[in-house]
């Protein structure tokens, strides 16, 4: 048994707290979103650690992986930018701002930029329907984006790099 | 076993004392909204700013508060300022060089701004507003319009009518107590005095004693404390919001949702408290199931019966109570705002229930993608638990019950109960069939009564009023309110709270201010991807579980989205379906298979190579799964495109006879065209298409070679001259 990586140790206090409770095999999935919220994807080194911390089969940990769309199983862009495809941005004309990114960052939906920049998601509603269409860009919301924004969106993201950096 | 009555005493007596040491009443109290829809239209910076104005000003009477998102979305942010016996003004749209004006004029100044103020219709400043109660139990002759009669006894009375403003409300929850049918109800601003009255007489007392002589009418005032009567008394004078009747969201933009003090002091853990002193789970059972109270969820099972089942069928000693915040209709976002605005009313619900059933141990589970929601509920579980109302021993009575919250992780099948509880053991989220129900067999194989959160918040408030109260409301086999999440293509999106039996013209036009730009209503989708498009011609349907059933659609869970005849049908029909076919968990045939081969067909519709046999095709394919499919999912996944094949037939017939598309949006039927006399060959959209299909030099006329369009709209998107038409 190799472990060629270490788990964070606030993730691995956690499974261990799950250990000690009833039905410990039910946390699996709060572990995969510690796991993806720390890490921002779920490689398959650490899945194979959680199956084994969390005496669970491999298979069932892949499974439940691939099931859920939340669950990323590729690293992402520095800026994930995630368009929602709820009924309501439908509506909105969401289509024609996912449009817009795609011919804007030469990508597809689920692909991310050769220079690691973007990536880009769709993410089922997130519940600000009445400001449609709604996008976020690592988990900051913006409402009412329409087409024409969208370079100028982009931009002003590129412009913030030298400062977070 | 000690005792949760003196309990619950001496907790709210400690919060109300803690109230008025804080001198609170006597403070300006500035309130902003933060709830995730407040915060995507920017309410953070202009809570910093308010804080920094305050600092800088050095005044310790004036204090910032924030509150959930009341649901007037399209005016967000939305800020309240609370002056000690003054009207409470709303201001709408809020930014941060407002908030500097709102600060010096009205804040220091004492001026109301009136351009800024929600629902602007207010340009007046009035010294009194009276909202009356039009529900139509509550008056004494159906034929007057109380509006129009307070009006007129006014301008009998010789007042001004510049100084009044008078307002159409809804229900006010008075009724269960007055004589239905006899008395008219109003409510007077910013005293927030309720009169009630029989007769005109009365009336013209009423005026001559309030507004003339500025003294109260005791004789017609009424003290009952109505459920309401807070969120009345500060937005009773709104629009959008006196129309309807607040039970669930009765608190939503009005406390602080991370303050158990500010719930407690709204009555909050009252209904609690008595029924632990009552000690009898079977009367609890009792009197939600007369209340009449149904899962709002969707399926509209008598939550009363639930919980019986959970009890009768069983001898299992473990038990377990879930609350279903998956919230996956793709549009509807009623119980996000709930559980950002008002989370202990929830865990108060379902502790209540848990009690009922005798169930130690419950789960939230909730979507991850609503990360406010999870963490003001983490909040609310832990001061719960620290004030001993969740855990051991709760109030006292003996009575063991705590609450975890489990993450969903994007799987829209997971909110159907059976999934949803292979979810919460950690598992992929495929459905089974049932029975066993899960209140039979449920997580771990143990009972488990699964309720959705609006059914959840429901339940303190038929406890503390009663089931005859509550079962008053509504229809005769729907009781009580309904949140619908209002979107689309209508002026004022955001929540909407109705008692059951109110018309979907009510909802849009009254409440929803009608549709954008005046544009004509096409249809109104209700029910999400289950449930179907109710055409113009219907929309004098009432909400209530049977009559949306009845022509096609389904209550659902609340959303409803407004199309209007820009929106095609064919792509809102393709649209749910693509959804469904997405979230096909796979396990059965029918739903996985079938749901495919409708969406090619469709496909094909709306790309103009359909054939007039494939509308048969759809319907009896549809109809196939609906009977077949193992789920709920699959079992109405065909809902969406049947009822809109009913509905609208001959728009699809367009597409496959004529080839076109009548809202100009399926893109495979349309051409963009540029129009030579409107175009001044600014070359903006040349420059702009992305595959150079535009030619045409600087100040002549533009062509687009139609070959080599991709029909992405952006050459209609740029032009500032309208000279590019879609046909
Ligand atoms: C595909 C599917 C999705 C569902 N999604 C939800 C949901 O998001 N929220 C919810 O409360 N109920 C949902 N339901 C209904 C639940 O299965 C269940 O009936 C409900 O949570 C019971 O609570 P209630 O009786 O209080 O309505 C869904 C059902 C199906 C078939
Ligand atoms: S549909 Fe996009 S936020 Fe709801």
């Amino acid at each position: 048994m190799k472990q060629s990586i270490e788990l964070d140790s606030k993730i691995s206090n956690f499974i261990e707290s799950c250990l000690q409770k009833p039905n410990h095999k039910s946390y699996l999935i709060a572990v995969l979103h510690k796991i993806q919220q720390h890490y921002g994807y779920l490689s398959l080194e650490h899945m194979n650690m959680v199956a084994h911390r969390l005496q669970v089969p491999t298979s069932m940990v892949s499974g439940v992986a691939t099931f859920y769309h939340y669950f990323r199983l590729k690293p992402r862009g520095k800026y994930a930018i995630s368009i929602c495809l709820g009924t309501a941005c439908f509506v909105k004309g969401a289509d024609k701002v996912l449009e817009a990114f795609e011919t804007e960052l030469g990508i597809k939906m689920g692909e991310t930029t050769p220079d690691g920049l973007f990536s880009l998601e769709n993410s089922r509603c997130l519940g600000v329907c009445a400001l449609a269409p709604v996008i976020t860009i690592n988990e900051r919301i913006f409402s009412k984006v329409t087409a024409q924004n969208v370079p100028g969106l982009i931009n002003k993201v590129k412009m913030e790099i030298p400062m977070t950096e | 076993m000690g005792n949760p009555g003196s309990f619950y005493k001496q907790l709210s007596e400690s919060y109300h004392s803690e109230y008025i040491r804080s001198g609170l009443l006597k403070k300006i109290i500035i309130q902003v909204g933060s709830a995730t829809c407040e915060k995507a239209a920017g309410s953070d910076l202009v809570w910093q700013e308010f804080n920094k104005l305050i600092r800088a000003s050095g005044r310790d009477d004036i204090v910032i508060k924030q509150t959930g998102c009341t649901g007037r979305c399209a005016r967000e942010p939305i800020v309240g300022v609370f002056s000690p016996n003054q009207i409470p003004i709303k201001y709408e749209k809020i930014t941060v060089p407002k908030v500097q004006t709102i600060f010096q004029d009205h804040i220091i100044g004492g001026q109301t701004v009136p351009e800024l103020v929600l629902d602007k219709k207010t340009q007046k400043r009035y010294d009194w507003v009276i909202t009356t109660c039009s529900s139509r139990r509550c008056h004494f002759d159906k034929e007057t319009d109380l509006k129009i009669l307070l009006q007129d006894h006014l301008e009998k009375n010789d007042l001004d009518p510049d100084t009044v403003r008078v307002f159409h409300g809804g229900c006010m929850g008075l009724c269960g107590r007055e004589k239905v049918g006899k008395q008219h109800i109003m409510m007077i601003f910013p005293e927030k005095i309720i009169y009630r009255f029989e007769t005109e007489s009365q009336l013209d007392e009423i005026i001559q004693s309030h507004f003339k002589s500025k003294t109260i009418a005791q004789k017609y005032q009424t003290k009952t404390d109505f459920i309401t009567e807070q969120f009345f008394s500060l937005y009773g004078d709104v629009a959008f919001f006196n129309k309807q009747t607040r039970l669930t969201l009765r608190n939503c933009g009005l406390i602080d949702p991370e303050s158990l003090g500010d719930y407690i002091r709204n009555k909050g853990y009252e209904a609690l408290s008595r029924i632990l002193e009552q000690n009898n789970p079977e009367k609890v059972i009792e009197q939600v199931m007369a209340s009449g109270l149904r899962g709002r969820g969707g399926g509209g099972y008598p939550t009363g019966q639930k919980w019986k089942n959970a009890v009768t069928y069983t001898q299992d000693p473990q038990k377990y109570i879930v609350c279903n915040a998956d919230e996956g209709d793709p549009g509807a976002f009623m119980d996000r705002s709930a559980l950002e605005g008002d989370p202990f009313i929830i865990i108060e619900g379902m502790t209540i229930g848990a009690y009922a059933i005798g169930a130690s141990q419950g789960y939230i589970y909730v979507r991850a993608e609503y990360p406010l929601a999870i963490q003001r509920l983490e909040n609310a579980i832990e001061k719960a638990r620290k004030n001993n109302l969740l855990g051991k021993n709760i109030m006292n009575s003996g009575f063991n019950f705590d609450v975890e919250i489990r993450l969903g992780a994007g799987a829209f099948v997971c909110g159907e109960e059976t999934a949803l509880m292979y979810s919460i053991e950690g598992k992929r989220g495929q459905p089974r069939i049932r029975p066993p129900y899960p209140t039979q067999s449920g997580l771990w194989g143990h009972p488990t009564v699964i309720n959705n959160v609006e059914t959840l918040a429901n339940i303190p408030t038929i406890l503390l009023y009663g089931a005859d109260w509550f079962s008053q409301i509504g229809t005769p086999k729907s009781k009580g309110t309904k949140v619908f999440a209002l979107a689309g293509n209508v002026k004022n999106t955001g929540l909407v709270e109705v008692p059951m039996g109110t018309t979907l013209r009510e909802i849009i036009f009254d409440i929803g201010g009608g549709l954008l730009e005046g544009r004509r209503l096409k249809a109104v989708q209700t029910g999400g991807p289950s449930g179907g498009c109710i055409p113009e011609s219907q929309i004098d349907t009432t909400v209530d579980y049977e009559s949306l059933a009845q022509i096609g659609s389904i209550m659902g869970s609340g959303g409803m989205i407004i199309l209007d005849d820009r929106d095609c049908i064919v792509a809102t029909a393709k649209y749910f379906l693509e959804f469904t076919q997405n979230e096909s968990c796979g396990k059965c045939v029918p739903c996985r298979e079938g749901t495919l081969r409708m969406l090619e067909i469709l496909e094909r519709i709306s790309e103009g190579n359909g054939v007039p046999e494939d509308l048969d095709k759809l319907e009896r394919l549809g109809n196939l799964i609906k009977k077949t499919s193992l789920c709920g999912l699959g079992q109405t996944a065909p809902n969406p495109v049947l009822s809109a094949l009913k509905n609208f037939r001959d728009e699809f017939l367009l597409h496959i006879d004529e080839k076109t598309c009548p809202a100009k949006k399926c893109s495979k039927l349309i051409k963009y065209q540029i129009i030579p006399d409107k175009c001044t060959g600014c070359t903006l959209c040349a420059r702009r298409c992305p595959v150079s299909c535009i030619t045409g030099k600087s100040r002549q006329v533009h062509i687009i070679q139609q070959e080599k369009c991709i029909k992405c709209g952006e050459c209609y998107n740029v032009c500032k001259f309208d000279a590019v038409s879609i046909i």
